[in-house]
């Protein structure tokens, strides 16, 4: 490391000198930087922009509020009457998202626990390299596995006639958010000051109490936005639901209906729609309504997160 | 009366139970996650030999090797990093050195977090409308890589800016007063101790592109190619597309195919994530401060 | 290091094939199977002829086709009239129309499904919107045995695909929708996967596609008319009620090397491969 420090002296030296006057090259290269720091920013409004551009005929000349969020009736390709209501796949959306949550969260927070409060260092470092490993296996492979493994193990033991459902997408998506819960949870978990337990501890608190009485309220934001993390990863998940939900457009009764959800309807039907055609446009809308749905989520874990910190 | 040693025995026993809990969850949680390669590797490891890795989809795609996809993927990914690497290393250079405390820094990291948030079918619509439409680059590698570029751009700004920031700032102190200028001083001090930070999160980025299916759906990623992309502008197959195909629409594949296609592009994505343990753990314990 | 690998893996690439001319062939995914069957002889035929063949669709085919981007444009229905309007505005050229082949769509059901045969008015009841026939019990008191609650489970496609258009054409007629809440599913595997482990599930595709574990039913155009199950000789003379053209375009007179390879998928070593994949040999013309 000092190695490097004397290297570098003999050019700086020159430097010395000119240090009130930047030569040009220097300029520049600290412009790109600045402009590249920018990026993100200009990212997100090049994806929010042309989104609208793409979708804006739809909004502009077709669009009801009405009858886009409060009918079932999708229906682009209707020789009839076509209709763009998103009500069934905004609520498909929803289901798989919560009941994933209602497994995921629980589970994942508990997991979070162990490893960061009982865990023996050797095997947590065991753990957080499965959670990795859980965490890159890709969404198509998790398709997959809800088609050829949950499918008839739903069926197997829920004596249901179909185990593509609402039910199906929920553990994928339970198993897909679960590593970003726990190792989100983990960290929350593991801000909060060692001298907080020692001071329960040394109360006579056990392990339990502390959990629940000091650790519990003083990761509170950290744990909330770990699971909201986890909903935003569920909500904008497409090829495993569409994979696993049965792609059925209708409000499922039951967890064991087909649904079908917003994201996956943008992948199976954008394909076949030409574009610049007024379906297009449609589905460039369902994706407007997810970029909005996510952001809320987002900045909402992100004001959760923030602040824990203050 | 008040009993200290019942007292004490109750909350021993249930002291016990809730660590038992705990390790229990844990332990079958990730059970799948194992279960899900040994069953992948049973099924698929009967197809799974050198034939198949190097050889064309014959007969429809029912027979043959999964030869072009890989060779696909393997394009999509390092065209993706060859865009996100840099843009990324920069927009965290900035973050880490130049950015002071204020809205702006604020606004970024938001923006950042947001692109992290959006859904892939989002950015693939955005690669649909931007590049593939706007800047007219065609269904085509290009096309896609750039959406996958995107994609992973906050994953490299993350990790690059947790090793910038890795570097003390006596480094820099001491820099600064040999009269490095700032530049000078990311140049040969901060970037060269933070590579190892960096190529970690490249790494990852290059795993999770390898296995991105709905961001390369309508950018770039064909059904079926007969021959090999020459350039970036032709359009390629995909691993993790052939996939979704074969084990959805084309009728007659043997079973044991689409097993051995998802092992193989776990063993990829894996080993490309041991190569960023790897890497992780060897420069940790490398590092001096 | 960087340039490196990728020079190695553009020398992999690039090592494995010389300068060929590429055919750009797109569109319907009923069509993309036998395309890519074709796709993969021809190139024994004719090695200095590549044809890139992707799905997507027929709409995104002849969208395609209208905006120049592609040689052939493979499509499960006829071109609209105001698509060849569309197409002889941009590029200044008519399309020209192939037929290279016929499809079949097998009504198919679970082997445990008593029933042999439907008529179109029964499919109907069960696919079209306002059809009542929600149990098996509906379509003349049918059980199955296997399937809880008799309850049918209607398996289809997204409905922007040719197959679901065809269908519901033949079906219907042109003035009735597919009633919502069936299983759109992503391809004709799926869709027989899913009806082959479901007693419930009724299903429909391309008649090649159908495995021996699921069991394609006859169809009768009236209660009266005679039952027909699709196959070869029942498609060929159209006497089976759900069978239709498939089509490739292009855009004025082919070039000389794609008019090869259409004039070869019309020969007879094409043909066994149609046959192979599934599909119907287009009928002399």
């Amino acid at each position: 490391m000092e190695n490097k420090i004397t290297q570098s002296a003999p050019v700086s030296m020159e430097w010395r000198h000119k240090k009130s006057t930047k030569p040009t090259s220097e300029k520049i290269v600290e412009f790109i930087i600045k402009a590249g720091g920018l990026s993100s920013i200009f990212l997100i409004l090049a994806i929010l922009f042309f989104i609208l551009k793409e979708s804006a005929p739809f909004l502009i000349d077709r669009f009801e509020f009405k009858e886009f969020f409060m009918s079932t009736e999708w229906y682009p390709a209707s020789v009839v009457k076509v209709r763009y209501g998103i009500l069934a796949l905004l609520i498909g959306t929803l289901l798989v998202t919560v009941i994933s949550m209602l497994i995921a969260v629980p589970l994942g927070l508990a997991c979070a626990f162990y490893i960061s409060e009982f865990c023996h260092p050797q095997l947590r470092e065991i753990y957080k390299i499965l959670i990795e490993f859980l965490a890159a296996i890709p969404s198509v492979v998790w398709g997959f596995i809800a088609i050829m493994m949950i499918n008839p193990l739903i069926i197997y033991s829920f004596n249901v006639p179909i185990g593509l459902n609402i039910l199906n997408a929920s553990i994928i998506l339970a198993l897909m958010s679960l590593p970003l819960i726990v190792s989100v949870g983990e960290d929350a978990l593991r801000a909060v000051p060692e001298t907080y337990r020692e001071a329960a501890e040394g109360m006579g608190a056990t392990k339990w109490e502390v959990a629940t009485r000091v650790l519990l309220p003083a990761a509170k934001n950290g744990l909330m936005a770990a699971a909201l993390l986890g909903v935003g990863r569920a909500l904008g998940e497409t090829m495993a639901v569409l994979m696993a939900t049965g792609h059925s457009i209708q409000i499922p009764e039951s967890i064991f209906d087909p649904g079908r959800t917003l994201t996956a309807t943008i992948a199976a039907e954008l394909g076949e729609s030409p574009k610049g055609g007024e379906h297009y446009q449609a589905l460039f809308a369902i994706g407007l309504v997810l970029f909005i749905l996510s952001f809320v989520v987002n900045l909402t874990a992100d004001y959760l997160i923030r602040g824990k910190k203050k | 009366m008040f009993n200290p040693s019942i007292h004490l025995l109750n909350k021993e026993i249930r002291e016990k139970n809730f660590k038992n809990a705990l390790s229990m969850i844990t332990f079958f949680l990730f059970l799948p996650a194992l279960g899900i390669i040994f069953w992948l590797f049973i099924k698929g490891s009967p197809v799974l030999t050198m034939d198949f890795l190097t050889q064309d989809p014959i007969k429809g795609m029912t027979a043959g090797g999964i030869f072009p996809t890989i060779i696909g993927t393997f394009w999509l990914v390092i065209i993706s990093v060859l865009v996100s690497c840099p843009l990324g290393v920069i927009a965290a250079i900035y973050l880490s050195e130049y950015a002071k405390d204020g809205k702006l820094t604020r606004i970024i990291r938001l923006a950042i977090l947001n692109l992290a948030g959006v859904p892939s079918i989002v950015h693939a619509l955005f690669g649909l409308g931007a590049f593939v439409l706007f800047m007219k680059m065609g269904t085509s590698i290009l096309a896609a890589s750039f959406t996958l570029a995107v994609m992973n751009l906050p994953v490299i700004i993350t990790s690059t800016l947790e090793s910038l920031k890795a570097v003390p700032q006596s480094y820099r102190e001491a820099s600064w007063n040999v009269g490095a200028s700032k530049l000078q001083t990311i140049r040969y001090i901060v970037l060269p101790n933070s590579i190892p930070g960096i190529l970690t999160g490249v790494v990852f980025a290059v795993g999770r592109s390898a296995g991105e299916t709905a961001a390369i759906l309508f950018t770039g990623v064909a059904f079926y190619l007969p021959f090999l992309p020459k350039t970036v502008f032709d359009q390629c197959m995909a691993l993790s597309m052939h996939l979704f195909t074969i084990s959805t629409q084309v009728v007659g594949v043997p079973e044991a195919y689409p097993y051995a296609t998802a092992l193989v592009l776990i063993l990829l994505i894996l080993s490309v994530n041991s190569i960023a343990v790897v890497l992780r753990t060897y420069f940790r314990t490398k590092r001096k401060w | 290091m960087r340039a490196a690998i990728l020079l190695i893996f553009i020398f992999m690439s690039c090592s494995k094939q010389n300068d060929v001319l590429i055919i750009q062939n797109k569109g319907s995914d009923t069509l993309v199977n036998l395309a890519q069957a074709w796709a993969e002889e021809y190139k024994k035929v004719q090695p200095k002829v590549a044809i890139a063949v992707s799905g997507g669709g027929s709409g995104t085919g002849i969208a395609a086709l209208i905006n120049g981007t592609v040689d052939i444009a493979n499509s499960s229905r006829a071109m609209k009239d105001e698509e060849r309007a569309d197409a002889l505005k941009n590029n200044g050229k008519e399309v020209n129309e192939f037929v290279v082949g016929m499809d079949a769509l097998a009504v198919f059901v679970h082997p445990a499904n008593p029933l042999t045969g439907l008529t179109i008015e029964e499919v109907a009841c069960i696919y079209g919107e306002g059809g009542k026939c929600t149990h098996w019990s509906d379509i003349r008191g049918t059980i199955v045995p296997g399937c809880q609650g008799n309850k049918i489970i209607r398996v289809s496609r997204q409905s922007n695909s040719g197959t679901y258009q065809y269908f519901r054409e033949a079906i219907l007629g042109k003035k009735r929708d597919l009633k919502l809440g069936s299983m759109d599913l992503n391809g004709s595997r799926e869709s027989i996967d899913l009806v082959e482990k479901t007693p419930c599930a009724i299903g429909y595709s391309g008649m090649g596609y159908l495995s021996k574990n699921v069991r394609s039913l006859c169809i009768a155009k009236t209660s009266d008319a005679k039952c027909i199950f699709p196959n070869l000789e029942t498609a060929m003379d159209k006497s089976y009620p759900i069978s239709r053209e498939l089509y490739m375009y292009t855009s004025g007179e082919p070039s000389q090397e794609v008019k090869i390879y259409m004039e070869w998928t019309q020969s007879e070593e094409a043909k066994k491969i149609t046959i192979n994949s599934g599909y119907v040999p287009a009928p002399k013309r």
